[in-house]
């Protein structure tokens, strides 16, 4: 039976964090957990200095380091000036903000979107936003979790709250069971080829379906984290009890009576039956093969064994031209195989596949396998708590032992600006989310995939599918 | 920050869709602690050869385009990172209105924050000013926020939508963070009642 006023996941969020609401004016939204970064976040502290506004509730603010941090030697000091000033300066606004930081040589730090549902900080019904769009990332926990820009981190900084428009929601329904060698990145370039970058904006999106309850965690987060690169600012899921496993015990999650009444609220978040959607889709996952993109966003994607396309055969001539150029910037042959070709450098890392699953998939490819010779592969893990778990496993060894670069936390090479990037003209397989133009360092060619596609690739030098090997 | 003025000016056609914020500022330019400067490397990648002289066939350096106020894009215009850099890159550079079919979320808001409006036509719309800047390229069109209309040469017309409030944001500089102030009363009280203190 319906509830008498069903609503969805979302929208339980949502009111219940709505302060008030003008008319013809955007909602006052309530924000339960700001996480803040070195990149975002200095004009919006300089911006609260000119104004003498303190931080208004530093207990629900946390701040780390992790995009222009080196991820080499720690012993090393810092080379770039700018990085440098710019990790002193996050140093410093957090201490005159009174922010719990979690700095360079904090054992809890990491990628912002890895540490916060690490220390259980990230928590289902909460909203969460971050000067990052892949904030998304926390929406696996039930959370409406957003990305915003600087000013937006200025107003959450003096008020704790943000002005928002009401966004749709999309339910993107996921079901079937996957075929060995498909992951949840799989599932969500899949999903991406489908819809494009641009086909969930204005909307949030909800998965659903019979596939998204028995993901892990960790594969929640990885499909969640790139709902931004379909253009919907969060993906959402419904709470479970392998959400409520992932939390318990982490350093930031309630305990004892407080555990108890936190779980009893959070079981009530789910969509009720009969709520409508604004969009539905459904993505059938049965037949899926790995995925892997081709070209210069994260859309552009297809199967691994697939042909890259034909710009001569898209009727649309906005997408004609757009797929020309995105070939002619990869250097590709339209009607080629992606499948057999050389690549030079394998990224392993980010906030989409950073995690310890993440690594435990590529040692299993990687174990008793050398990395072939022309092949430059970074490994990189998602934070210093994923660093020691890998380590405590054994996974270092294997990786090292295999010839990777075992390296400390950090963005390394998704983003490019702290000394891990491509020279150009370079090929590479990544585990990041952006194949955009540059985006692993000027020039560099990007082809986003799994952490198994990507292993096996190093392996052989070339683009592989794990299930050949 | 200052209104929106109604403004007349030359357009900068760059004919890409999907342009996303890491071309319009990549992420190397981002250890930056202030706004400023940011003009100087938008679109760097597209704009500057590898030994860093200007790219003569980039759009924005064509010495005709110099001082145009109007950049015309492709569809879905500033996905990706969450970067304000961008909208701080793109008003550095000089311009106040960027012409799409539509905006990523993120960007347009950002946009919106720093005096720089995210104009969304329809495709109809759109295909006819590429056509008119394609037969005279030296055209000018028009920016008027109050009125929500793009006007072309010949007379023509065009209407835009733009949400409200962020309407009366651009045209009278209203600072959002001071309109978010006024509710402080209402905020503390909610969060009493929802014990989130
Ligand atoms: S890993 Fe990449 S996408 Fe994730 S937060 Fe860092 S730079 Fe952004």
């Amino acid at each position: 039976m319906n509830a008498p006023n069903p609503k969805t996941l979302f929208e339980k969020v949502w009111t219940s964090h709505v302060v008030t609401q003008e008319p013809g004016s955007p909602a006052v939204l309530s924000i339960d957990l700001h996480l803040v970064h070195e990149v975002t976040s200095p004009q919006a502290f300089a911006g609260l200095r000119a104004r003498g506004i303190p931080v208004r509730k530093p207990g629900r603010t946390f701040a780390t380091v992790d995009h222009s941090i080196p991820t080499g030697d720690p012993a090393v000091p810092l080379s770039d000036p700018l990085a440098s000033r710019q990790i002193g300066q996050m140093e410093e606004n957090a201490r005159w903000g009174g922010i719990r930081f979690f700095g360079m040589n904090s054992a809890q730090r990491g990628i912002v979107h890895v540490i916060g549902p690490e220390l259980g900080l990230t928590q289902p019904g909460m909203t969460v936003v971050c000067g990052d769009s892949h904030t998304s990332t926390h929406g696996a926990f039930g959370a409406l979790a957003f990305g915003i820009g600087t000013s937006e981190v200025e107003h959450v900084l003096a008020t704790q709250c943000l002005l928002q428009r009401r966004p749709g929601v999309c339910e993107v329904r996921i079901e079937g069971t996957p075929g060995p060698g498909v992951t949840a990145k799989d599932i969500v370039l899949a999903l991406l080829a489908r819809i494009g970058v641009g086909g969930g904006t204005g909307h949030v999106f909800e998965y659903t379906g019979s596939a998204v309850g028995s993901l892990t965690m960790e594969e929640r987060m990885t499909i969640c984290n790139m709902s931004i690169e379909g253009g919907a600012r969060a993906g959402m899921m419904a709470p479970d009890d392998t959400t409520f496993e992932y939390i318990a015990g982490r350093e930031f999650s309630p305990r004892g009576a407080d555990w108890d009444r936190a779980v009893a609220r959070w079981r009530k978040l789910p969509t009720d039956d009969g709520a409508v959607f604004d969009m539905s889709l459904t993505l059938d996952i049965s037949d899926l093969s790995p995925m892997i993109t081709f070209g210069t966003n994260p859309g552009m994607g297809l199967a691994l064994g697939a042909p890259v396309p034909a710009p001569d055969e898209v009727t649309d001539p906005g997408q004609r031209s757009a797929l020309r150029k995105a070939l002619e910037y990869m250097n590709l042959t339209p009607g080629q195989p992606l499948l057999g070709r050389p690549v030079n450098v394998v990224f392993i890392g980010s906030c989409t596949n950073g995690r310890i699953s993440d690594l435990r998939l590529a040692a299993s490819v990687l174990r008793g396998r050398k990395v072939a010779p022309t092949v430059r592969l970074l490994v990189v893990p998602g934070s210093q708590a994923v660093k020691r778990q890998a380590e405590a496993e054994g996974l270092d060894r294997v990786f090292k032992s295999a010839g990777a670069e075992w390296r400390e936390a950090g963005c390394s090479m998704c983003i490019a600006m702290n000394g891990d990037q491509l020279s150009p003209g370079e090929y590479a397989v990544s585990t990041s989310n952006r194949n955009f133009e540059g985006r692993q360092g000027k020039g560099g060619r990007t082809f986003l995939a799994s952490p198994l596609t990507a292993a096996a690739s190093a392996v052989t030098g070339k683009i592989t599918d794990v299930r050949t090997l | 920050m200052p209104g929106f003025t109604r403004f007349t000016s030359r357009v900068v056609p760059l004919l890409v869709d999907n342009v996303d914020t890491d071309q319009i500022i990549p992420a190397r330019f981002l250890k930056v602690t202030d706004k400023l400067g940011l003009g100087e490397n938008l679109f760097s990648d597209w704009r500057y050869n590898a030994d860093g002289s200007a790219r003569r066939d980039f759009v924005l350096n064509m010495p005709e385009h110099r001082g145009a106020q109007i950049l015309l894009a492709g569809d879905n215009f500033g996905c990706g990172s969450s970067r304000e850099h961008a909208p701080w890159a793109l008003t550095g550079f000089g311009f106040r209105t960027v012409i799409s079919t539509s905006f990523a979320d993120i960007f347009a808001n950002n946009a919106l924050k720093n005096s720089l409006l995210p104009l969304a036509l329809s495709g109809a719309d759109h295909r006819d000013v590429v056509a008119l800047l394609k037969s005279d390229p030296a055209a000018e069109l028009t920016v008027d926020l109050s009125s929500q209309t793009l006007l072309v040469p010949g007379g023509r017309s065009m209407s835009f939508p733009i949400d409200g409030f962020a309407k009366t944001c651009l045209l009278d500089g209203v600072d959002e963070l001071g309109y978010l102030l006024r509710f402080m009363r209402e905020i503390e009280a909610f969060e009493k009642f929802t014990s989130r203190g």
